[in-house]
């Protein structure tokens, strides 16, 4: 079956968020299929963060609606909880816990939030270490990690819940050149094993390469939509031709 | 000869692991860098030999010839349990036997700090009451008992380290963290008696006394007011109104009266409050005063920890599902506590100090009695020599503390950012 034909698994419709006067998301409306990558572009301020961040309640959006694997984000707490097992995020300052090893920071939703064994928690951290190409680093502390290998623990981290839809705000961006790669490639990885993924990010090479769909915000509007192939090439908005015209030039 | 340098080339150059470098510092560039490393450093240096030559000039000389520090161990029974009845004092040296045994075992099962805490609570141990302080074989006897039974315990709980997997090793660990749980109420059970027992007849807590009594005092507030305080942090922080005012009005009316004054309200006030029926003693009432005193500190300290944990690590936390109150137990106050150790030992250590205020209660403790000791016409007020010995007492011991907070501190940042 064609993504395109397959259920969706996130649904927002007319999605607004104010900042006290200031009015960040302005009518947002986008429908993630399952195993889709789609990724979102734009100019900073464009309300990005802000919009993947309503998906898992961490900012709340005050109009619209947004779904979720069929349930519906509203102010019940234990909707949260429950959408926010079944979504990963990993951000861009990794924000892995420094009091913890590796290990402890990949188990410690499992365990305590899954109710898995330890034993069993900590086998599944080995093989997701394993994935992410780091098992020698268990039992390290974060701090003593380089950036990339802290992304790919905090990558680690959020598949240990088993989620079915992984969220990524710019988990590039914090990093040296050299180590944009390696991250990279865990995620291309995780794309072509079908996980459904939104990923804000300036990658244009990586997006080219792996998104079923490119999103491109402008001032909390989504201004276009559409597959990789023609949002570079025949973009259809000027404000899309001038920001791929600025990023496309580095 | 040429070849095994050509080897060690090679490796180095094909990029072998190597091990760092060791740096000698000989005792004269170790003095040059630490003590004449600028003009103004040597300058002070030489300040404070000349005030070191200047105090032990005056000071050694008495301390060592003219002082009559024969009071101290002829009072040292009560100086250290005050007037704890003669006939009862083995419960004492069964106390110290239990938490010796356990601190020994802990020390050898977990190792690294407990192991240097152990190390030094039994030499000074076996230096200051075996060797010096008392004169009867029996006692002397009794002190090597206890240190045999702490590096005893140590070296058993060593050989289980070594001897048994890891994973074997967690049932051992927790039969004896829930030793340490269970020592308080054997402690209180074993010094007090159980009144109306056959076994154990009451020991009044009135007669309690010296360190003894501070040490109850002491160790008593410090484990009631450190969770107290936590909480109250924690409803300083609270969304909800009602409990954040209240935490707010609590913390702020405390740190607003001095601690002398908490003591008397707790000794004149206490019984308006509770029914008419209840009688607290003493000892209570100045642990109460202690703890809602302490607990106020404690909770500032802490809410500046909880202040200082980045906002992205409860985003993460929630972000994986975790609620409210397991990312408050699980990741924020694991780091807040964590920042806060010198802070919250400074107030652990003030503490320590401040129980000598308890004659206001009035209760005897370590100081109080010292300074009993002093007026006592028979020995003809032996001022300096007792004052010194007391100060000398307290400076051990909250140098022991703060001691072993800068080594936490250090064994617990291991990684941090
Ligand atoms: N907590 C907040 N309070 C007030 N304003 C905020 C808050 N968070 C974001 N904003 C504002 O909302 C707008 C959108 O922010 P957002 O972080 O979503 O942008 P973004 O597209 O992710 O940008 P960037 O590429 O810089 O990360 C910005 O103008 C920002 O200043
Ligand atoms: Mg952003």
């Amino acid at each position: 079956m064609a993504k395109n034909e397959r259920d969706p698994i996130i649904v927002a419709e007319d999605v607004h968020k104010w900042f006290g006067n200031f009015h960040a998301l302005r009518g947002i409306s986008l429908t993630v299929r399952r195993g889709e990558v789609v990724v979102i572009c734009g100019p900073s301020g464009s309300g990005k963060s802000t919009f993947i961040r309503t998906i898992n309640r961490l900012e709340e959006h005050q109009r619209g609606r947004i779904v979720v694997d069929g349930i519906e984000l509203t102010n019940d707490l234990r909707n949260i909880e429950a959408i926010r097992r079944e979504i990963g995020m990993v951000f861009q300052q990794f924000n892995l816990f420094p009091h913890l090893t590796v290990l402890q920071n990949i188990t410690l939703a499992p365990i305590w939030v899954r109710k898995m064994r330890r034993s069993e928690a900590e086998k599944l951290a080995m093989e997701l270490l394993e994935r992410v190409g780091i098992p020698e680093q268990a039992h390290k502390y974060p701090g003593q990690l380089s950036g990339g290998q802290q992304q790919r623990v905090a990558i680690a981290r959020a598949l240990a819940m088993q989620p079915k839809i992984m969220l990524f705000d710019e988990p590039t961006s914090a990093l040296d050149p050299e180590m944009i790669k390696e991250v990279l490639d865990v995620m291309r990885e995780l794309a072509r094993s079908g996980m459904t993924m939104i990923v804000v990010t300036h990658e244009m090479g990586f997006a080219r390469e792996v998104a079923d769909r490119i999103v491109f915000f402008d001032e909390g509007r989504l201004v276009e939509e559409a597959p990789p192939e023609e949002f570079f090439h025949n973009p259809k908005h000027e404000r899309t031709k001038l920001f791929l015209s600025q990023i496309l030039q580095h | 000869m040429t070849d095994a340098r050509a080897d060690a080339g090679a490796q180095s150059y094909e990029g072998e692991v190597l091990p760092p470098p060791t740096v000698r510092v000989g005792p004269l560039r170790w003095l040059r860098e630490n003590l004449f490393s600028s003009w103004w450093n040597s300058l002070l240096t030489v300040g404070a030999l000349a005030l070191l030559y200047v105090v032990g000039k005056g000071v050694l000389p008495w301390a060592l010839a003219e002082a009559d520090w024969a009071v101290i161990p002829a009072s040292l029974k009560l100086l250290l349990v005050g007037f704890y009845p003669e006939g009862e004092l083995w419960r004492v040296w069964t106390v110290l036997f239990l938490v010796l045994g356990l601190l020994g075992l802990s020390a050898g099962l977990w190792g690294k700090l407990l192991r240097e805490a152990a190390v030094i609570v039994g030499s000074a141990l076996l230096v200051l009451l075996g060797v010096l302080l008392l004169a009867d074989w029996g006692e002397r006897l009794r002190v090597g008992g206890l240190a045999l039974t702490l590096f005893g315990g140590m070296g058993l709980g060593w050989l289980l380290r070594l001897r048994v997997a890891p994973p074997r090793q967690r049932p051992w660990k927790r039969v004896l963290i829930l030793c340490w749980f269970f020592l308080p109420v054997a402690v209180v059970l074993l010094l007090g008696g159980i009144p109306g027992s056959g076994l154990l007849a009451g020991v009044p807590r009135t007669q309690w006394g010296g360190l003894l009594l501070t040490f109850a005092l002491a160790v008593v507030s410090i484990v009631l007011c450190f969770p107290l305080g936590v909480l109250l942090a924690l409803g300083r922080q609270s969304s909800l109104p009602v409990i954040r005012w209240a935490a707010i009005l609590y913390i702020e009316v405390i740190r607003g009266v001095p601690l002398v004054t908490v003591l008397f309200m707790a000794s004149l006030m206490l019984p308006l409050f509770l029914p008419s029926g209840w009688r607290v003693d003493n000892i209570i009432r100045a642990i109460t005063a202690f703890t809602l005193f302490t607990a106020a500190y404690i909770a500032e300290n802490v809410r500046g920890g909880l202040q200082a944990i980045p906002k992205g690590q409860i985003e993460a936390a929630q972000a994986l599902g975790l609620g409210p109150v397991l990312t408050t137990f699980l990741v924020v106050l694991p780091q807040a506590l964590r920042a806060v150790i010198p802070a919250n030992v400074g107030q652990f250590i003030s503490l320590f100090k401040d129980t000598s205020l308890v004659f206001i209660v009035p209760l005897m403790d370590f100081l109080g009695i010292a300074l009993d000791i002093i007026e006592n016409p028979k020995w003809g007020g032996p001022a300096r020599e007792m004052l010194l010995f007391v100060a000398l007492v307290y400076w051990f011991f909250t140098y022991f503390m703060s001691h072993m907070s800068r080594r936490l501190e250090r064994a617990l940042g291991v990684g941090e950012r």
